[in-house]
């Protein structure tokens, strides 16, 4: 299932000691993180561990206190959202972002409805091209011209996902893409995933559900306490072990961390 | 199968959802006409329809306007005030020696200045519209009685005074203006690409934001509309009446907001309908008209008018509480 692509390839986005505090309170504690095109990364971590927070940051919605994120050999201080979208990064929202009373159409096209006469939102263009699309990513969608609250948990993902492929989206990024979902949902949901990883996007999914993460995952990033503690590749570890990284029962994890606050 | 019966199903009831509460409110008009028809002689004639049609003209202006705040998902309480206000610099710059079209552009920049204050502290500042468009209210009053000294101003040149009493064919130049703002309120809500930001701004704001829209340029925009249409408003009364009043316009901004609502614009925003507006907006033209026609005193007119209102609001609530249960399937498979 997962394909060793990593090695001489160049990450599609690379961030160095991201440090991002609330107050008090510590969420993003020095992080490192590379995202490869064509893989499937998984960000694993107990509530809390920041990475709600992280790709955050990543999209451009919170700016980070310190370090940096570079993309094509350009580094950035932080990134905003329109800036994000223009370098081929959007995100799946776990709430969504969906604007519930506008059509399907209308939301995998919101930011960017194509116009005729320079005036008028290209409206039979907008439905033509949702269609194809849709099919495409193989999501089933009774007409593109129902409202996104008509639709189920499963069908309101596929909509996102397929907003975020319009973006022009090179990293689409995944929060709790499954929860509040059926058996059969989820399923396809991730086989989605898997196919958006296989056919050359970098992918970035948050999940507390480590079967899923372990079906169709090439990586794993276990983030505790704001730190990147470790970095897997999936079929090199498994489910006790992860496990006992995102709860910091593990040995190596107290060592990597005193290494890591020593450097 | 299930599928196709789900779709018509779903066809069916999003039909009914957007047209019921305009068919709605056309069957009432309808039986409203016979009924007047009926009783009084005088009610169905040209020259009292046009007395209508005439009446409704100021309303319709103004509530084409809210229609977009509202469904933005905000209020705008200030269209009254900012009517009188623009209306007060309108005829104040002609006191002054200023050619008609000039005061008129003035008195249509004041109304975007005004929307554009609405606009940029509720967007930028984040801070409820209901209070801050309360205070542009009072400001706006204020100003306007501080320019007159609370004495209005009157005797206009023919030239203003042509946009409240002039004649073009059987119609007024009130009329044709709301006819002509009525589509282009139409075209711009349902089919520009500010239209579309404006429904989704009322329906997820933190989606539009996210998508990459400056949802600040959209939402100060909007009021801006608000305050122009409000200041075409204070254009017609000011002509119409050969006087600029600082007290006009008292509690247009009730009237214009109850059209609104009337007319099936939701309040939590993200759907608008200018169709709904405009029936609203001449329903209630009929109704004040219905009344005196049947001279039946003023003070039961806002009795009458408040219960039509009442009604219309709960009915809508209750379809719409309704709709959410019956087919909110995302509701079904958070349980689990």
């Amino acid at each position: 299932m997962s394909k060793r692509c990593t090695l001489g390839k160049n990450p599609f986005i690379r961030l160095r000691n991201i440090k991002k505090s609330f107050g008090h309170v510590v969420a993003l504690d020095g992080v490192d993180l590379d995202v490869y095109p064509g893989e499937v990364t998984a960000l694993v971590g107990d509530n809390g561990a920041g990475k709600s927070t992280l790709i955050k940051i990543i999209s451009g919605v919170l700016y980070p206190d310190e370090g940096e994120l570079s993309l094509n050999g350009k580094t950035f201080r932080h990134l905003t959202p329109s800036r994000a979208i223009e370098l081929g990064i959007s995100t799946v929202y776990q709430d969504l972002a969906l604007v519930d009373c506008r059509d399907v159409a209308s939301n995998i096209f919101l930011g960017r409805e194509p116009l005729k006469a320079r005036f008028f939102v290209d409206k039979k263009r907008m439905n033509r091209e949702s269609e194809e699309l849709l099919r495409k990513l193989k999501v089933s969608i009774p007409s593109v011209t129902t409202p996104v609250e008509f639709l189920s948990g499963g069908q309101r993902q596929g909509v996102a996902v397929a907003r975020s492929v319009k973006q022009q989206g090179k990293m689409i990024i995944f929060d709790e893409p499954t929860a509040a979902m059926g058996v059969g949902e989820s399923d396809k949901i991730l086989e989605l995933i898997r196919r958006l990883g296989d056919e050359g996007f970098a992918v970035l999914i948050i999940s507390h559900n480590l079967h899923h993460v372990f079906s169709i995952s090439d990586r794993i990033c276990v983030l505790r306490n704001g730190r990147l503690v470790k970095d897997f590749r999936t079929e090199n570890t498994s489910p006790d072990e992860v496990v006992a990284f995102i709860t910091g029962s593990n040995r190596h994890d107290e060592k990597s961390r005193k290494e890591s606050t020593k450097a | 199968m299930q599928g196709n019966v789900k779709v018509n199903w779903l066809k069916i009831k999003l039909l009914s959802s957007y047209i019921l509460p305009q068919l709605l409110l056309i069957l009432v008009m309808l039986v409203m006409v016979i009924l007047l028809s009926v009783t009084s002689p005088f009610f169905f004639t040209w020259d009292n329809l046009r007395n209508i049609f005439d009446h409704s003209s100021l309303y319709i202006i103004l509530a084409l306007g809210m229609t977009f705040v509202i469904s933005s998902g905000g209020i705008d309480l200030s269209v009254g005030a900012v009517a009188a206000l623009s209306g007060v610099c309108m005829a104040a710059a002609m006191q002054g020696g200023a050619g008609a079209g000039i005061s008129i552009l003035g008195g249509l920049i004041v109304g975007g200045l005004m929307g554009a204050a609405n606009g940029t502290i509720i967007s930028f500042l984040k801070i409820n519209p209901f209070i801050v468009t309360l205070g542009v209210m009072s400001l706006s009053r204020g100003l306007a009685l501080i320019i007159t000294g609370g004495i209005p101003i009157y005797g206009f040149p023919r030239a203003f005074t042509w946009w409240g009493s002039g004649h073009i064919g059987p119609f007024n130049p009130p009329m044709l203006l709301a006819a002509l703002l009525t589509l282009l309120a139409a075209v711009v809500l349902n089919m520009s690409r500010f239209g579309y930001y404006t429904l989704s701004l009322g329906g997820n704001e933190e989606a539009l934001r996210r998508s990459g829209v400056s949802i600040h340029f959209y939402r100060i925009l909007v009021y801006i509309l608000c305050g122009v249409a409000a200041a075409l408003g204070g254009l017609i009364v000011t002509a119409r009446l050969n006087t600029a009043e600082p007290l006009a316009g008292w509690m247009l901004e009730m009237d214009s907001i109850a059209a609104v609502v009337l007319g099936g614009t939701s309040m939590k925003g993200g759907r608008g309908s200018i169709a709904g507006t405009v029936i609203a907006c001449l329903l209630l033209g009929m109704l004040r008209n219905g009344l005196v026609v049947l001279s039946i005193p003023s003070y039961y007119q806002q009795l009458v008018i408040g219960i039509i209102i009442l009604v219309a609001v709960i009915f809508a609530e209750v379809r719409s509480r309704k709709g959410l249960a019956g087919t909110n399937i995302k509701g079904g498979s958070t349980s689990q």
